[in-house]
């Protein structure tokens, strides 16, 4: 199905600060949007959402949300779009009922419906509960669920699971994935979002730095130094081959070769998983070593190399199969091994994360 | 004992109260919400009633509603009546004297709810009106209550600007206040004391519930 996307250059001014962005968002899938605090996330979060006096364009498909030459701005409620804010913002007056039915009975065409929220957020035994009464991770959780159950075209979600903890968040998070909903989701935790967002945007000082596939994102070595918050590093593509429950150990397919990880029983054999794996974590050899601690050794084809000037480091970008590992070693150590572009090297993964 | 001026003067505070609920509401949130800079002006302008003396209050409000001015003139053509010396322009006096104890409570209501739980009823399809019946509203709750005791009592009390522009005529104009000031004048003492000790004793119940409200219902928007 091909699918429609959101138009949008614009230039909103708050104070010191001014944002402008000017992209073409596919309406599919999970786009992550990270940068520094202050980088202007919120902020076009909340000129998409029309909260913010902005200039310039902003169009779905042929429905214009603002066009400041026509004098165009089309109300935050017209917009068919569902807004997480960072704090929450439950109604107090009302329980977690009240505010699940607040946003039911302003559905036009009917997203999901009022139990299945419940039950994907396990909200059940809160229902009744005065929202003044909930931790910092259940108002998110109701928060979410009452932005879910609005028929919107686009969910913008600010930092929306920040308060909830690893394994809470990772069922949310599947949740979130398979939802048909196209979202804008901030985030600070890059292995978060990166696991499952297909896009990246990437804002620093109210611009856009960088915008494309996730893997690619991840990938160029340019950005690095401006997000700041990444920890360097690639997403790999991996084909669960088997579990060794006696080692807790599961064999994963990488690039048509094989890495060993701690197990994840989550996955059966045959699943495919993506992995981080951090650049820190990766060293380079030119000959294959021997006798070593680190079980997963994989050759490949240097395929970039930037050496960062007044720092001791330089990233290496390795290709394994269709697959790409990022290397972060010594410059002395990439003189020393004489690395160049396009010759072969083994990677050293010392570890690895999934978390679904 | 006469009841005609408790009956009046409860009717007086009670139109006074819904007008200035329907009145006041609009203005309160304008001010709560507005960037403009004429705002300190218009809070100043609303403010005017604390502290004029009634008397001048009373003098203006005669000048401008007398049969003779245009005001006065359309609302005898209109009515076949008059609005000085009349219950309709008591009304009137009441809701211009009694403006700054509406706007004042529910202004900081408002201010306090703020624009986020605005915001995320609007992203969750409420139309503006939709989110201030549906959220401000109820989120104010306090402050309405508060400001509409406060406008009732403060009517009640009212007696400078009753006696310039409404007199003293019985079933009218004639409430407890120019009653009790009768009284006095024409030495009825005993009469006095049953309507001073009553509305003392419901100013003292009026503002209990006032701080009681204020301490027993903090509502937040979370």
């Amino acid at each position: 199905m091909p699918s429609e996307s959101l138009e949008l250059d614009v230039t909103a001014k708050l104070g010191a600060f001014d944002l402008e962005a000017a992209l073409a968002l596919p309406l599919d899938g999970i786009t992550a949007v990270f940068g520094p605090s202050g980088g202007g996330k919120t902020t076009l979060l909340r000129t998409i959402a029309g909260f913010e006096r902005a200039r310039g364009r902003i169009a779905l498909g042929g429905e214009r949300w603002l066009d400041s030459s026509r004098r165009i701005h089309m109300a935050p409620h017209r917009r068919p779009v569902g807004c997480v804010f960072q704090d929450a913002r439950l109604f107090g007056h009302l329980d977690v009922r009240g505010n699940l039915l607040f946003a039911a009975r302003r559905a036009r065409n009917g997203g999901a419906t009022v139990d299945d929220v419940v039950a994907a957020l396990d909200l059940g035994s809160l229902l009744h509960r005065p929202v003044a009464d909930l931790s910092g991770g259940e108002r998110q959780r109701v928060a979410l669920a009452r932005t879910l159950l609005t028929d919107a075209k686009l969910l913008l979600l600010d930092e929306p699971l920040s308060a909830l903890d690893t394994e809470r968040k990772a069922d949310i998070l599947s949740y979130l994935e398979n939802l048909s909903v196209p979202m804008l989701y901030v985030s600070h935790a890059v292995d978060e979002v990166a696991l499952l967002a297909e896009r990246t945007l990437v804002l620093a000082d109210g611009r856009v730095r960088a915008f494309g596939a996730t893997r690619e994102i991840l990938e160029r070595l340019d950005i690095q130094s401006i997000t700041g918050r990444f920890e360097a590093g690639t997403l790999v593509r991996a084909r669960v081959v088997e579990h060794d429950p006696q080692y807790h150990l599961t064999t994963l397919d990488v690039g048509g070769q094989h890495i060993v990880m701690p197990m994840s029983t989550r996955l059966a054999a045959g699943d495919f998983a993506r992995v981080r794996v951090r650049a820190r974590d990766v060293a380079l050899a030119t000959a294959r070593p021997r006798a070593l601690s680190i079980r997963n050794v994989l050759s490949g084809t240097l395929i970039d190399l930037v050496r960062e000037e007044d720092s001791p480091f330089a990233e290496a970008l390795v290709e394994v199969g269709d697959q790409h590992l990022q290397a972060r070693i010594t410059r002395a150590s990439a003189d020393e091994l004489g690395l160049s572009v396009g010759q072969s090297v083994y990677a050293l993964v010392k570890s690895a994360t999934f978390d679904h | 004992m006469d009841l005609g001026p408790i009956w009046l003067t409860a009717k007086l505070a009670a139109v006074t109260t819904l007008v200035l609920l329907a009145l006041g509401t609009p203005l309160a949130w304008w001010l709560a919400h507005t960037q403009t800079r004429v705002k300190p002006a218009i809070e100043a302008l609303t403010a005017l009633p604390l502290v004029l003396p009634p008397t001048v209050l009373g003098f203006y409000l005669l000048i401008l509603l007398h049969p003779g001015s245009a005001i006065g003139s359309l609302w005898v053509q209109a009515t076949g009546d008059s609005l000085t010396f009349s219950f309709s322009g008591l009304v009137i006096a009441s809701v211009v004297y009694s403006l700054p104890f509406m706007v004042q409570p529910l202004q900081t209501a408002f201010a306090g709810v703020g624009r986020a739980p605005l915001e995320a009823a609007a992203s969750l399809r409420a139309s503006p009106l939709g989110a201030f019946v549906s959220v401000a509203v109820p989120l104010s709750a306090r402050g309405f209550l508060t400001a509409s005791v406060l406008t009732f009592a403060h009517t009640v009390g009212e007696f400078g600007v009753v006696l310039m522009v409404g007199g003293n005529i019985p079933d009218e104009t004639r409430v407890v206040s120019i009653a009790i000031y009768e009284h006095v004048e024409t030495l009825r003492y005993a009469d006095a004391h049953v309507l001073s000790a009553g509305l003392l004793a419901f100013s003292f119940v009026v503002l209990l519930v006032v701080y009681s409200i204020n301490r027993r219902f903090p509502v937040h928007a979370i």
